[in-house]
């Protein structure tokens, strides 16, 4: 018995209808701990080289960790890896809600899905009782529908992960909601669900977690609680959520404005946090076990409608990306992109780049379906994401993404795909924020924020510097930051309200009876950082340094406007930026870990 | 005294639940809570809650006079003494005493530890007169 997990991985062969349950292996556990871990793990071990994301050798590898559904405010975070359609590369994208807590209720640590079934199917999960299940009746539908019949059907205890039409219809950057309004958002993992035929996971899970010591896991969790509920920032944070940085982001130029070619938008006191707090929220909405929940759940009067959300990224991108400036505009598209299936960031970057291919001519109405993509035309962008999500006539080639679709279009367009190993990059505008460029050009699955977070350090020291500190700063938080994925629990507790991360040690002793030290964590993060970039050098044979450039927007086009007007970072910088990356991370000057790092990090195995 | 709740405050994270199994069963296991959550979503959006009111309808109820008084005014099951006869189970009026035979070989609800109010960020949940 593993104290602290499910117990179990179970394997779901949707070809065959098979199903196959192992004890979750003690050195996997040991080594790799749990969430983004595991799914590294599986996916070098398991999917081929050169893997079709989208053919029967792909996986889908969906973890919870050693805290999911545990008192360990907010161990409600659920990993999703596969290889990704849309990068070609390593994909990991972090669920919130409940799902990762029923999952080891149900007494499983991870739930592998190979192979491609024959006929759309629902894979039903009631502690030991595992089926699959004809979803004909579900096939086509938005994910709210589904989400909303299958807790009249089996109960409110059950939890559902479920696909839209974008994932049904291969869009790559489809996504996979949860709780009405949760979702597995980046890289294309519902992309990948939907090409394995499977509609919807419906779950429940009624066991105990084992502990190794019940009594100092109850009172190390208390004192978690109690360090949160006692934190400055409790209240605001929780008011507000993601959206307390809107009006942040505006002031210092990083909220991303027409498809970031400027970082303060001239509509965007209208979208600030209190603006939609007043104008919409109507309550929070928690993920698992979380004391300073962010969600916020919305009404629009207006559309007559609800969503979860806006979350800060969705503001930037589907908000000042596209020239929109009215929330409930903003949360309407939201809506649509939840209930259809795809990610709201990449969604806002492909149309974002849509919108200023059409503003230069270099596309038309001929090409557009006769949409009118002028900067903030919101009927033009409801439009959009409905066609996208069904891959019909122009939707079609945006739904490839947006660094393909450039491709495709050509004639300069390539410039401003704004992207990094062809994902979209979230809403922070880099033009000059040299920290935050650098964590966009180097993580981990494309130009995504999340590993990290680090332009408020970029204000803290100096913006345009780039110096060996900067770098330092990018690598301890991409070793550290993810380690929260890989314990299946939120990382904001430690972001937003500064409570002492020391807390988490004695809470994961107690619970597995394993002692580990923050330190420990991060070498165990550093680890997995290096494992995942031998994948993409695995699965990309001109894999290396060019795939790390951002946008050139950011080093050849200062904005005009804004707080961040007349200011880049020169080329020469991004690649000083590169250089010290990749000496301080023990890699050569085209960005592969050296012999000798792959040795340190006892990596050999994972290389043959 | 007595628990009260705001469902409007109430953000639907469950972090109570826990709490709660981890205090009645020394278990990790919110099916094993005794708070009632009931999220009303999509629409129209929002959680309702229920909570003991230690009104003692379940006590009078016991046949085998399983449900008792604690020191802190709260009533609570003798595990020894309760037969799953589930008589408690309609009479309570915030659907807050739980039989559930396939997770525990006695019913169980809230004997007012407070553990839930000490988690709940929201200050949803608050012990009173």
């Amino acid at each position: 018995m593993l104290n602290g997990y499910g117990g179990s991985i179970l394997r779901v062969n949707l070809t065959t209808g098979k199903f196959t349950k192992e004890p979750t292996p003690a050195n996997v556990a040991r080594d790799f701990i749990g969430g983004r871990g595991f799914g590294i793990y599986f996916l070098t071990k398991e999917v081929p080289v050169g893997a079709d994301p989208l053919g029967p050798e792909n996986k889908l590898i969906i973890s919870s960790g050693p805290l999911s559904g545990m008192l360990a405010v907010g161990g409600g975070k659920c990993d999703f890896t596969t290889k990704s359609p849309l990068t070609g590369g390593y994909a990991s994208a972090s669920l919130g809600g409940l799902f990762t807590a029923e999952l080891k209720y149900a007494g499983i640590d991870s739930l592998i899905l190979e192979g491609i079934s024959p006929k759309p199917v629902y894979l039903f999960i009631d502690d030991n009782k595992i089926e699959l299940r004809d979803a004909a009746p579900y096939w086509g539908k938005g994910t709210f529908e589904v989400e909303k019949e299958f807790k009249e059907k089996f109960g409110e205890e059950f939890q559902i992960a479920v696909i839209g039409p974008g994932g049904e219809n291969g869009v790559s950057f489809a996504h996979i909601n949860h709780d009405f309004g949760r979702q597995a958002g980046r890289g294309g993992v519902g992309t990948v669900m939907g090409a394995k035929k499977v509609k919807a996971i419906v779950l429940r899970g009624t066991k105990s977690v084992p502990v190794a010591n019940v009594e100092t896991y109850r009172k190390a969790g208390m004192a978690l609680y109690k360090a949160c509920k006692d934190a400055e920032g409790l209240k605001e944070w929780t008011r507000y959520g993601t959206t307390i940085v809107v009006s942040w982001c505006d002031e210092v130029g990083a909220l991303p404005t027409r498809n970031f070619t400027a970082g303060s938008f001239e509509g965007g006191k209208t979208l600030y946090g209190p603006v939609m707090r007043e104008q919409i929220v109507i309550t929070d909405k928690g993920c698992f076990g979380c004391p300073c929940p962010c969600g916020k759940y919305s009404s629009m009067k207006r559309y007559k409608s609800f969503v979860e959300g806006p979350e800060y990224e969705t503001i930037g991108l589907l908000g000042a990306n596209i020239g929109i400036s009215d929330i409930q505009d903003v949360a309407q598209a939201n809506l649509l992109c939840d209930d259809l299936g795809i990610d709201t960031i990449s969604a806002g970057g492909v149309i974002g780049w849509a919108m200023e291919a059409y503003e230069k001519g270099i596309l038309t109405k001929a090409d557009t379906d006769g949409l009118d993509l002028k900067w903030g035309n919101v009927q033009a962008v409801f439009a959009l994401i409905e066609k996208i999500a069904r891959k019909q006539g122009f939707g079609a080639l945006l739904a490839e993404g947006v660094k393909k679709a450039a491709q495709k279009v050509g004639k300069g367009s390539e410039k401003f795909a704004i992207q990094v190993k062809g994902m979209e990059q979230s809403a922070y505008a880099t033009h000059n924020a040299t920290a935050m460029l650098l964590a966009y050009m180097t993580c981990d699955v494309g130009a995504h924020h999340n590993r990290s977070w680090a332009i408020t350090y970029d204000l803290q020291v100096g913006r345009d510097k780039v110096v060996p500190e900067k770098v330092a700063r990018v690598i301890w938080l991409q070793n550290f930051r993810p380690m929260f994925d890989v314990l299946g629990s939120c990382r904001l507790q430690w972001v937003e309200l500064g409570i002492d991360r020391a807390l988490y040690e004695p809470l994961l002793e107690s619970i597995t009876g394993i002692e580990r030290t923050w330190e420990d964590l991060e070498a165990v993060g550093n680890r997995i950082w290096n494992l995942t970039r031998l994948y993409w050098a695995r699965e990309n044979e001109d894999f290396g340094r060019s795939w790390d450039m951002p946008a050139s927007r950011f080093y050849e086009e200062p904005p005009k406007t804004g707080a961040t007007a007349g200011q880049i970072t020169k080329l020469e910088d991004v690649n000083r930026l590169l250089d010290m990356y990749y000496e301080q991370r023990g890699w050569d000057a085209n960005g592969m870990p050296t012999p000798a790092t792959i040795e340190k990090l006892n990596l050999d195995t994972f290389v043959n | 005294m007595r628990l009260y709740v705001d469902s409007s405050k109430c953000s639907g994270c469950r972090a109570c639940l826990v709490a709660c199994s981890l205090n009645l069963f020394q278990e990790n296991n919110p099916k094993k809570a005794a708070l009632n959550l009931m999220p009303h979503f999509p629409a129209p959006g929002v959680y309702e809650m229920k909570v003991c009111t230690q009104c003692g309808d379940c006590a009078q109820a016991c046949p085998t006079e399983a449900i008792k008084l604690n020191e802190r005014g709260g009533y609570y099951v003798d595990v020894d003494e309760c037969n799953l006869c589930e008589a408690c189970v309609p009479e309570c009026p915030e659907s807050v005493m739980f039989v559930r035979a396939e997770l525990a070989n006695h019913a169980w609800k809230c004997d007012l530890c407070g553990d839930c109010v000490a988690v709940c960020g929201t200050s949803a949940l608050w012990i009173g007169n």
